[in-house]
């Protein structure tokens, strides 16, 4: 589904090396884990993949099943499957929450040569999506993301997954600013997405959210590199013991 | 005679020796109008008022030529139509003006006995305190058409008057008066490009409890210069609403003058504009409180790039006993180049002790995490410009109270913006 080949970032404005050589294989149906410090290169990984400016890549490759992301801009990156789902969802004032929705996935429709939904079924759809993440009706009517609480926001983003239906789903710290029942309610909302033809990269810098998205692997990132990979009980020696081991053994 | 005095009079006499004689209707107001216009001489750049505006090309004797593009209306929207093409009435082109269950009369066609008879000139000449307006005074003294309007109860159906421009170089002069009585209510559209200059006067009264609602666009054409003067007395509990939707248009002053005259009125007035190239477009503001309890507000938005200006500059006079005033200001702009700009002048003048008045200015550029955003989940980057433009613009807009012509203007800007409709 996706593949990272030695992937080298620094950042365009200034001469700062973020990842030093990622390389990552995810298969379609799993679920991989990216655990680290904070300052290791996560974040950027997943902007790099969305195709967010401000990064040079000076090395290596990124591919979705088998197209080159990173010569493709933001939007042909959406249609062919990739979604990131935001650490900071934006406030966008003067937006309407459905207006944006049913332009998103009216436009990854168009660019895949499928129809456009119309007005009607687009409602039907969005409805029944916001239900299952008990997002109210008040919620979609008011501009992207603006006076929303934090967990509203995240479950906004999970509602745009669910809509959008991508292939390759990047969580960027999706369990940030989460209380507990909120955290479960965006992991189901995650979890009702697992299919066989469908990927998950979790990045958080915690094992709990793990613990609601089961991972099939974990990988730890450490200074713009992955520097171990593992199965579920990475994340808990994580838990239990901390990444200064982990790090240590790394290098 | 200092050198700016005598520029000022140099213009005028220019001027007033290629217009024709006053027309006799309102013979007292105008003859003070012009007495008044002759003391003040006309604008030149160097004055404080024209500061970020040049206003020469109205004050030329000759109208600059150019060609209107497009007269965009309210297609659609019910109303009563009546049609000015290069500022003459076009009876054959308008609806019966009958029609809305209000009085209507050309100012052309008025009689010495024509109750706007009393109203003409007036709010125009106590708007040229503080400030002179010399061209709105010129406007009362020459103007020859309008419409008087006066509603006595519910309008049944807003009142649209459709700017045509035909002549390259029309050099038009039109002035309305509106009377909304007591507890009545009227809608007043406006569109189109008027002429290749186009000198507007609008006195507007609206009564106690009245309301009046005034929704305009002024069209695309780029080589149209005009100055707008919107005049209007609230009176107590009474409800004044103007919003105008510009695109382009090389010179564009809109002036609203505004008087919180009787208790709990509420007066708002407010502008989306997106300007393109050699585009300049004028907000300039001046409302007054003098009784108590009324709210204002102004809302100004404008979109500029390729070296458009814009300006905003707004006044909110709070006088001695205005009480419990609450106005607010805002004026934004968002820049989408370099070579743009925004000139901003807000004032606050406050001589009353328990108020609430607050203003703010801004420029940006796009957002670009929001824009980053939008492209994330697909929407093309064009298409997520275009969106938050739209956002940009939607506190103006929101100022439109009628769910159908709001929405009427929304679709006219997606189209102006070159987006495919819903």
């Amino acid at each position: 589904m996706l593949e990272i080949k030695n992937l080298h970032v620094k950042l365009e404005e200034e001469d700062k090396v973020i990842l030093k050589g990622v390389n990552l294989t995810i298969e379609p149906g799993t679920v991989h884990a990216i655990m680290g410090p904070n300052g290791s290169g996560k974040s950027t990984l997943s902007y790099v993949l969305a195709g967010r400016d401000g990064y040079e890549v000076t090395d290596g490759s990124a591919s979705l099943e088998g197209e080159d992301l990173l010569t493709m801009e933001p939007e042909e990156r959406a249609a062919a499957g990739l979604f990131l789902a935001f650490q900071y969802p934006v406030e966008i004032p003067g937006v309407g929450n459905m207006t944006f929705l049913r332009t998103a996935l009216n436009a990854q429709r168009k660019a895949r040569g499928e129809a456009e939904l119309s007005a009607g079924d687009f409602l039907k759809l969005a409805r029944s999506t916001a239900a299952s993440l008990k997002i109210d009706a008040d919620m979609m009517k008011r501009p992207v993301n603006v006076g929303f609480s934090g967990g509203e926001k995240k479950r906004n983003e999970i509602m745009q997954m669910a809509l959008l239906q991508p292939k390759m789903c990047v969580l960027d710290e999706t369990d940030s600013g989460l209380d507990v029942d909120a955290m479960k309610l965006v992991s189901e909302g995650v979890n009702a997405l697992r299919d066989a033809g469908r990927s998950f990269l979790v990045i958080t810098h915690y094992q709990r959210l793990l613990d609601h998205i089961k991972p099939d692997v974990v990988h730890i990132m450490a200074d713009g590199r992955i520097i171990q990979t593992g199965g579920p009980e990475l994340a808990l020696e994580v838990e239990n013991n901390g990444y200064a081991d982990l790090l240590a053994g790394g290098k | 005679m200092g050198a700016l005095v005598e520029a000022k009079q140099a213009a005028l006499a220019a001027l007033l020796a290629g217009l024709g004689d006053m027309p006799a209707f309102a013979g007292a107001a105008r003859a003070a109008a012009l007495a008044r216009v002759q003391g003040q001489g006309l604008p030149v750049k160097r004055d404080e008022y024209w500061r970020y505006s040049d206003p020469s090309r109205l004050t030329t004797p000759q109208a600059k030529a150019g060609v209107a593009v497009e007269d965009a209306g309210f297609e659609g929207i019910d109303a009563l139509r009546i049609v000015f093409v290069d500022g003459v009435f076009d009876a054959g082109a308008s609806d019966d003006l009958g029609s809305a269950g209000v009085e209507i009369t050309l100012l052309s066609k008025a009689g010495g006995d024509h109750w706007a008879g009393a109203d003409f000139g007036v709010l125009e000449a106590e708007g040229q305190v503080p400030v002179a307006r010399p061209l709105a005074g010129l406007n009362t003294a020459f103007a020859a058409e309008g419409v008087l309007i006066r509603a006595t109860g519910a309008a049944s159906r807003p009142v649209a008057l459709v700017h045509r421009q035909t002549r390259a170089d029309s050099d038009v002069m039109l002035h309305h008066v509106i009377r909304v009585e007591e507890g009545a209510s009227l809608t007043l559209l406006e569109s189109g490009t008027g002429g290749a200059r186009f000198n507007h006067v609008a006195e507007v009264l609206v009564g106690e409890g009245a309301a009046f609602h005034h929704i305009r666009v002024q069209g695309r054409d780029e080589a149209r210069a005009a100055l707008t003067h919107l005049f209007a007395r609230v009176g107590a509990e009474g409800l004044f609403k103007s919003f105008t939707l510009t695109m382009n248009g090389s010179l564009t002053r809109n002036e609203a003058i505004l008087t919180l005259a009787g208790d709990d009125g509420v007066a708002h007035v407010a502008g989306a504009a997106i300007g393109d190239g050699a585009f300049h477009h004028d907000d300039t503001v001046f409302v007054t409180h003098q009784a108590l309890r009324c709210e204002s507000r102004q809302v100004y938005k404008k979109v500029l790039k390729g070296g458009a200006v814009g300006v905003f500059q707004g006044k909110i006079l709070v006088k001695q006993g205005a009480q419990k005033t609450d106005g607010y200001q805002i004026s934004q702009s968002l820049l989408l180049d370099d070579d743009s700009q925004f000139l901003a002048k807000p004032e606050l003048e406050i001589y009353a002790d328990d108020v609430k008045c607050s203003h703010g200015s801004t420029s940006g550029a796009i957002d670009e995490t929001a824009l980053f955003y939008l492209q994330s989940r697909g929407v093309p980057e064009p298409v997520a410009r275009h969106l938050l433009i739209l956002a940009f613009l939607a506190d103006a807009m929101a100022e439109i109270e009628d769910e159908a012509i709001a929405e009427h203007l929304g679709s006219l800007l997606r189209r102006w913006q070159g987006m495919a409709e819903d």
